[in-house]
Order: structure tokens, then C-alpha cells, then sequence
């Protein structure tokens, strides 16, 4: 054992300069989002809580081509559809099971119409499990709600598609 | 306060009571109110090194995250194992809780405000954190689970092993004061570093033992580095593993009214206590208890601080640490502490 070492371990060096660092730390600003105050910035291709969306004169898109159920990878996306008085097709039942879903945006993808997307909402917790079994009314709720942020999303990626 | 009991028309036996009852509570609750309050600025020490916020949602700043924690506590289902031994395991936190409460009778939080001024205050305080091993080991033996046991097999070794140096630490401290009265011993550093300093922490014999005792305080409490008797990773939560609700809530006080404890006896011993730190006439306008406090808090800090920064000991190096540096290290210096004090002839300075 040297004596630099002997030293170094009864001053308890390598322990003061490791307080020293730390008290640094102590003053330095916080990394912390003080979450339900700040928000991180989000990607327009934020996948989150989904939508149906309208045309702007209030038609609803979905045409209930059933391409998102097709290839919904988790199979929550359940459809059903029969002609309106007035010959166009529509769905009479769009639900997706929220608890189901893994948010892999295959959905948007697959919509021709791009009716059913995935928002910028993210805080849709809820108490019990069956509010999260989102049927048609709701998601067209949801649509009217975020269309404006939905919309600019879509404007926002439109180049790198 | 006993003769104010007396001048209500009490006889004296009667007013010595309500005065002893009286002061005990005066002395109790503010001490759980501070555990709750450390328990805040602990996390908040550590949150602010890990450059996190910690707790600020319940109350202003936080405040009131410690008297939320409790309430939740409170509310909880105290379960007790059926295979514990039901007696021993319900007295355990009890034991612990009661002891870390009961050394702060001969605390001097001023040169007065003092419960039990005996003169064997530094004895009494090392008996009582002797004991204070019991609660562990009980809880351990009672919850009849293999990591508890092992939690309390550690803190046993390890408490006796620190104390054992903590003890020859004291020895040197009541050698230079002449005294084992925590009042004297405080009145004894005043002016003690060039004659203007109040404390023995200027003094160069006495300062390597303030380092041994503040590490030793750290171990004696079972604080990071050397909290092995909860180490998660090896134990799940030590000797607490089996506990719930009040009772887990009961250790967890214990334990902070321990660190307090132990903050207070770093203050009281080697940074002059209730005096200011600079022995300057003005500074004596400031209540004793304020600077006893703000010596305490800064301890206290400390303690947050090392726990914030270092990993924990393996138990082997401990061991090394407590029976092969620090007891060697501290007989050492009441052989030269002694030996000097004989040479100067300055012995028995407060006597």
C-alpha cells in the first residue's frame, strides 16, 4: 500500500469529491416535466385515442369498407354495415375495444377516406373497463372533438407521405 | 414547569407528574411533527441530486405529502401472518418506535428546556440505542420468513459492531469535556476552537473522531451506505418485509426518529449544540433551540446527501470497516486524546 494510496483513503478523497459532484447536481436545474402542469411536445403522427372523423358539410367518412378491420392486428375493430335510405354505405356499428387495441396505426393506414384515425389525445383514463369498449358514437364524438388538431396532424405529415 | 403545577394547587408529587407528562408531549410530538417534515426533505434531497422534482403536489410545495402518506397508511389493513408469532410481531414496531422516542428525554434543546438534565445523559443515550437493535431483531424473529430473519441477523451484527466504536468516540468526547452531563458537555465547548469557535469539530484531535462518529451514526441507523438490513435487491425490504400499514408506518418512524436522534447527538457533541457557532455576544440573542436546530438540519442534510451519492457496502467490508478501521482507529485516539490531556494537565476542563 503506498502512501499516496494511505492518503487518499483517510481523507476519504474519492468520497469528498464524489459529495462534491453531487452537490453539484443538487443545484442544477430539474430534468422533471411537472407532468399534468407541462407537457412534452408531441409528433403529429402521435398515435393515440381514436377518432372518426366527417367531411367538412358533416358527413361522416367511414364508408365501411372494413379495410380497418381487415387489418387491425389485434382484431378490435368490429364493423357492420348496410346501404343508408339514400344508396351510400355506411356502418350501423364501429366499435373498437380500446382495452384490445396496441396502437399500431395499421388502421389509419389502411383507411382510403381517412376516417378513422389515431389522435393526439393520450389522457382517456378511465374508472371501469367497459368505458374503454368505444362504440360509433364515440368515436365520432371524439372526431368532432379533435378535428381541429386531427386535421393540422394530418396537414403537418401530408409531405412525407 | 413543576412549580407552576404546584402554584395551580397540586401537591408536589401530583405537579412533578403533570409536569413530566406535560413536557414528554412537548418533547414527542414536535419530534413526530419533524420526522414527518424530514421524511419530506429527505426525498426532496434525493429527488434534487437525481435532477428530479420529488414530491410537490399535496400542499404547497409538497408540504403536506408526509401527513398524506400517513393518512394512507392509517387507512390500511394491518396484516399479520398466519404463521408469525402473533405477540412478539405486533410488540416488535412498538418496541422499536417507544425506544427511538424515549432517548430524546436527556436531549438539551437549550440550557434549560432539558427533560431529564441527569448526569449520565451520554450513557442513558447509549443504552437506549443499544436497545434499539431489540425492535429489529423481534420483528425479524417474529415474522417467522426467511428474509426478515436474515434482515435482523445483519442489523444485530452490525449495530453491535458500531457501537462498540460509537462507545470509545464518547469516551474521547467525555474525556475532553470532564463529563457525562449532555448540558455540560455542550457548555464545555464554548469558545473551544481559538478561543471563538463554540465546538469540539475545530479541534485536531477530535476532529478525526467527528468523521469515525458521523460513519458510525450512519451505520448505527442503518442509512445507505450501510442500510444491508433492507438491502432491496438482496432482502425485499429487510426486517419490515412482512409489516403493514401502522405498524410498517410505526418502524418507519422509528427509524427517522433514530436519524434525528443521531443528527442531534452530531450537533450536541461535536458542534457546541445550543450555542451559536462563533462565541460572539450577539449571536446569544438567538434562542439556543434555533441554532440546535439548524445544526441538526444540517446533519440531516448530510445524512440525505451521503445517501444520495454512494452505493451500498457489501456486509463483508462492513464488517472490515467497523471491527478492522474504526475500532483500531478510535482506541487509538482515546489512548492519545487521554495521553494529552494528562500532558496539558486540562482534564476535567468543565468539572
Amino acid at each position: 500500500m503506498s502512501v499516496a494510496h494511505l492518503v487518499k483513503s483517510f481523507t476519504l478523497w474519492e468520497f469528498v469529491k464524489a459529495h462534491a459532484l453531487t452537490l453539484k447536481y443538487f443545484f442544477k436545474p430539474k430534468v422533471t416535466i411537472n407532468y399534468p402542469f407541462e407537457k412534452n411536445p408531441i409528433s403529429p403522427r402521435f398515435r393515440g385515442e381514436h377518432a372518426l372523423r366527417r367531411y367538412p358539410n358533416g358527413e361522416e367518412r367511414c364508408i365501411a369498407c372494413k379495410l380497418c378491420e381487415a387489418v387491425c392486428p389485434a382484431q378490435a375493430i368490429t364493423i357492420e354495415s348496410e346501404p343508408r335510405e339514400d344508396g351510400s354505405r355506411r356502418t350501423t356499428r364501429y366499435d373498437i375495444d380500446m382495452t384490445k387495441c396496441i396502437y399500431c396505426g395499421f388502421c389509419q393506414e389502411a383507411c382510403p377516406v381517412d376516417a378513422i384515425v389515431e389522435g393526439p389525445n393520450f389522457e382517456y383514463a378511465t374508472e371501469t373497463r367497459e368505458e374503454l369498449l368505444y362504440d360509433k358514437a364515440k368515436l365520432l364524438a371524439n372526431g368532432d372533438k379533435w378535428e381541429r388538431a386531427i386535421a393540422a396532424n394530418l396537414e403537418a405529415d401530408a409531405p412525407y407521405r | 414547569m413543576t412549580e407552576f403545577f404546584q402554584s395551580l394547587g397540586m401537591t408536589y408529587e401530583w405537579a412533578w407528574f403533570v409536569a413530566t407528562f406535560a413536557g414528554i408531549l412537548l418533547i414527542a410530538l414536535p419530534v413526530m411533527l419533524a420526522v414527518a417534515m424530514v421524511i419530506y426533505v429527505d426525498r426532496k434531497v434525493w429527488a434534487a441530486i437525481n435532477l428530479r422534482r420529488g414530491p410537490n403536489v399535496v400542499g404547497p410545495f409538497g408540504l403536506l405529502q408526509s401527513f398524506a402518506d400517513a393518512l394512507k397508511v392509517m387507512l390500511q389493513e394491518t396484516i399479520i401472518p398466519s404463521a408469525a408469532n402473533k405477540g412478539i410481531f405486533i410488540i416488535a414496531p412498538i418496541v422499536t418506535f417507544t425506544v427511538a422516542l424515549a432517548a430524546w428525554a436527556v436531549i438539551p434543546f437549550s440550557e434549560t428546556a432539558v427533560l431529564a438534565n441527569i448526569n449520565v445523559g451520554l450513557l442513558y443515550i447509549l443504552a437506549i440505542s443499544s436497545l434499539s437493535v431489540y425492535g429489529v431483531v423481534m420483528a425479524g424473529w417474529a415474522s417467522n420468513s426467511k428474509y426478515p430473519f436474515f434482515s435482523a441477523m445483519r442489523a444485530a451484527a452490525q449495530m453491535i459492531s458500531y457501537e462498540v466504536s460509537i462507545g470509545f468516540i464518547l469516551v474521547c468526547v467525555v474525556l475532553w469535556a470532564g463529563t457525562f452531563n449532555l448540558n455540560d458537555i455542550v457548555m464545555a465547548q464554548k469558545g473551544h476552537g481559538f478561543g471563538i469557535i463554540n465546538g469540539y469539530f475545530f479541534n485536531i484531535l477530535l476532529f478525526p473522531m467527528w468523521v469515525v462518529f458521523f460513519i458510525s451514526s450512519l451505520a448505527e441507523t442503518q442509512r445507505v451506505p450501510f442500510d444491508l438490513t433492507e438491502a432491496e435487491s438482496e432482502l425485499v425490504a429487510g426486517y419490515q418485509t412482512e409489516y403493514s400499514s401502522m405498524a410498517f408506518a410505526m418502524f418507519w418512524l422509528g427509524e427517522y426518529a433514530n436519524i434525528l436522534l443521531m443528527c442531534m447527538l452530531n450537533a450536541l457533541l461535536f458542534f457546541g449544540g445550543w450555542l451559536p457557532p462563533i462565541d460572539w455576544a450577539p449571536l446569544y440573542y438567538v434562542p439556543g433551540i434555533v441554532w440546535l436546530l439548524l445544526k441538526a438540519f444540517f446533519f440531516f442534510f448530510m445524512f440525505s446527501w451521503v445517501m444520495a451519492t454512494v452505493p451500498r457496502y457489501r456486509y463483508d467490508q462492513l464488517m472490515r470497516l467497523g471491527w478492522k478501521v474504526f475500532l483500531p482507529m478510535s482506541l487509538i485516539f482515546v489512548v492519545v486524546i487521554s495521553g494529552y490531556l494528562m500532558a496539558t494537565g486540562h482534564y476535567g476542563a468543565a468539572a
